[in-house]
């Protein structure tokens, strides 16, 4: 499906990764958003509220992020698309509605953009210190998709994603800004409609009278784990509970639904990591060393690298642009023909624990910390590649 | 059934005793039950006037949602055959207030616990009435949280014994329907499930009446806040409604402090006009943007 025009500014534009992020959601569809100002996400919503009114969409800033973060579900409930932006202490709010969201199935997107924490932190500094609470920052097991844009444009580019991905899976997505990115102003092309490819919400096709019920796979394809969609006033009669339900979507507490319907939320992104997963990779077909990286980082690398390489040394790039599910399958080849991977984040050590899991022990795994406030001195990223190369 | 209740049933219009099924069954989920709440708990009482609320109402039942929070009424929503959501604990009100926003068309009725609107929602029922948002809040208020096993509560009266109060609590409970009234909402009323004809009168009228409307629904937890005081049972809980009850419609919300086996005033207490948040964003936008404001598509031919 092409985007509807009304939400897509078509243009060459000059647009800070906060507001890039905003575009992106109306190209994409969304028309309600529900939100509680933490900077340095503000912009995001503050531009929303701005352009809703000639869009055909609804702001509302709610009284605190979990407010915000369950308006969102009943806004989806209630047929629109929806997303919620905030940052570090906001995030920490929202995780007990990201895991409704997970358990009830709700597709929606919610940006964080990162600032350097724990609690209050550096309100206006950068990091990527929120990147495993993305992954287990809700109680209990599930699996997540995150996504980490490294430009302006890519906020735009990745939040249309995003909201795709949701759609298609039925799920919560997260987007994984920071601050470097969600404040740097770069040229950011927003192209006509008929070229934003759309994924449309999937409704069940049962009619009023029918007996519909919200987690059956009666009407899915095999092998394919999305339940189609209702909203109120349809004439289905959802029952919808956070508790573990069935597929009528009644309560079933018990240790078999337990481990069928957490079967099913964790397989149906499992099963389509390829689908889900993009990287970007550079020179690691020959190479010895690869360095790992995502968001702002993965720009901040390119000088390190770029010395390294003029100097004769075999130095590969892989991006992280799909954070979560984790690229194992590639990282895994990887491990078994490099000697190193060099993983710089703005953080004390997050992802860089996933190559290790992943590397198995074969490879040399150097995590380059920093933690956070300012990006790291390519210097340091430098002196690891080289460290690693021994 | 006892002789001497069968003695007492004398009037002649009363409904019969028994019956081949619920009369309200056609608005609940049957293949939910038996429900989860105990022998004599107020929860259901107050179901019932609901059920038949909306039966009476103009409402198409399609174009209602139901949203409950965490506890023993937060089950409620899973046991009505209407579009349901069991949110998560204290946060029924704001996602009403996106489904509202998202599908104005629907009537939207939050139904509660004290403990998950008062205490852990507490803030949103401040911004929520104070929005005047459309929407209708009903409260079970059973002076204590069940679900948990009967701990204190923003409604708990003073002195009384809760589970993590063993020797009576020390602290001022909140009078609802002045807090409701304070924040802006535009119907509040207080009944007892003793009170079935009046509560489902004005459950009705809340529903029908736009903007944001709260009932408070006094009601028994047999189970614990009524036995841990030693009140009795459930029947023992509707009989001293009966007696305390002091039905002043009207009455300066002010005055409905609820104390232990004090006086419980019961009546419609508020009932003005107000614009809505709906209304009054769309005439403020045209005001403003004029031509330029596109209205969301679900709001059109709903929200005037
Ligand atoms: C975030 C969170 N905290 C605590 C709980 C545990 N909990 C479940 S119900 C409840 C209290 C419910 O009390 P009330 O709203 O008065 O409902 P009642 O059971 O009395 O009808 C609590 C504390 C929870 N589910 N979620
Ligand atoms: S514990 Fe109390 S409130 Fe809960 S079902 Fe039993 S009687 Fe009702
Ligand atoms: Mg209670």
């Amino acid at each position: 499906m092409n985007a509807d025009p009304r939400g897509v500014l078509t243009g060459s534009h000059f647009l800070d990764g906060d507001h890039a992020a905003a575009e992106g959601a109306l190209a994409a569809g969304a028309n309600f958003s529900a939100g509680y100002p933490i900077t340095p996400s503000t912009e995001v919503v503050e531009r929303l509220a701005g352009r809703f009114p000639f869009t055909g969409g609804t702001f509302i800033q709610m009284e605190d992020e979990l407010a915000a973060s369950i308006a969102i579900q009943g806004a989806v409930w209630g047929g629109s698309k929806a997303l919620t932006v905030t940052s570090g202490p906001g995030f920490s709010l929202m995780m007990e509605h990201l895991g409704y969201g997970i358990m009830t199935e709700t597709p929606f997107v919610l940006v964080d953009v990162q600032r350097g924490g724990p609690s209050t932190g550096l309100p206006t500094m950068p990091a990527q210190a929120d990147m495993m609470q993305a992954r287990w920052g809700s109680h209990g097991d599930y699996e997540i998709i995150a996504l980490a844009p490294s430009s302006p444009q890519e906020c735009f580019n990745l939040m249309i994603r995003a909201f795709n991905l949701s759609e298609k899976y039925r799920t919560p997505v997260l987007l994984m800004m920071d601050e470097c990115v969600g404040h740097m102003l770069e040229r950011v092309v927003i192209p006509s409609p008929e070229k934003i490819q759309i994924e449309p919400r999937r409704y069940t096709r049962k009619g009023p009278d029918e007996q519909y019920w919200p987690y059956s796979l009666e009407e899915c394809n095999n092998g394919d784990l999305v339940p189609p969609l209702t909203k109120v006033g349809e004439g289905h009669f959802p029952h919808i509970t956070g508790l573990t339900h069935d597929d009528r979507g009644y309560p079933a507490m018990n240790a078999k639904s337990q481990a069928v319907l957490l079967g099913r939320l964790v397989d149906k992104i499992r099963n389509n990591a390829d689908d889900i997963i993009t990287i970007e990779e550079d020179g690691t077909d020959d190479a010895d060393v690869i360095v790992v990286s995502y968001g702002i980082t993965a720009r901040v690398c390119q000088p390190a690298i770029s010395r390294a390489r003029a100097e004769g040394h075999k130095v590969g790039f892989l991006r992280l642009v799909t954070v979560w599910p984790f690229p194992e399958k590639r990282i895994r080849e990887l491990a078994g023909r490099v000697s190193a991977f060099v993983v710089p984040e703005m953080n004390l050590g997050q992802i860089v624990r996933e190559v290790e899991r992943c590397s198995q022990g074969r490879p040399k795994v150097r995590g380059v910390t920093h933690a956070g406030g300012a990006v790291h001195d390519p210097e340091e990223i430098y002196n690891a590649i080289r460290e690693v190369m021994g | 059934m006892s002789e001497s209740y069968e003695a007492t049933v004398t009037d002649p219009v009363s409904a019969p005793m028994t019956c081949d099924s619920n009369p309200v069954e056609e608005w609940l989920r049957m293949d939910r039950m038996p429900h989860i709440w105990c022998p004599g708990c107020g929860i259901g009482t107050s179901v019932n006037c609901f059920t038949r609320a909306i039966e009476e109402s103009s409402l198409d039942r399609k174009n209602i949602a139901i949203v409950s929070g965490i506890g023993c009424t937060g089950r409620v929503a899973g046991y009505l055959l209407l579009d349901s959501f069991h949110t998560t604990h204290g946060r029924a009100l704001p996602f009403a207030t996106g489904l509202k926003l998202a599908s104005p068309k629907t009537k939207v009725v939050v139904y509660s616990g004290d403990g998950d609107l008062f205490a852990i929602g507490g803030n949103h029922f401040i911004h929520a009435a104070r929005r005047n948002l459309d929407m209708t809040v009903l409260c079970v208020n059973n002076f204590n949280y069940g679900m948990t096993g009967g701990q204190v509560a923003p409604t708990t009266p003073e002195f009384a014994i809760a589970s993590t109060t063993p020797y009576g609590s020390v602290e001022r409970p909140f009078n609802l329907p002045y807090l409701a009234q304070s924040c802006g909402a535009v119907y509040v009323a207080r009944w007892t499930v003793y009170h079935v004809k009046q509560l489902q009168r004005s459950i009705r009228e809340a529903l029908e009446k736009p903007g944001f409307t709260f009932i408070e629904m006094v009601a028994p937890c047999p189970t614990l806040f009524v036995r841990r005081n030693r009140l009795g049972d459930g029947l023992a809980a509707l009989e001293s409604y009966e007696e305390n009850a002091v039905i002043k419609n009207g009455a300066d919300t002010r005055e409905c402090d609820l104390g232990m086996g004090g006086p419980i005033v019961c009546g419609k207490f508020v009932d003005i006009d107000r614009p809505s948040y709906l209304s009054n964003q769309v005439a403020h936008l045209r005001k403003v943007l004029g031509d330029r404001y596109v209205m969301p598509d679900a709001w059109q031919g709903v929200v005037q």
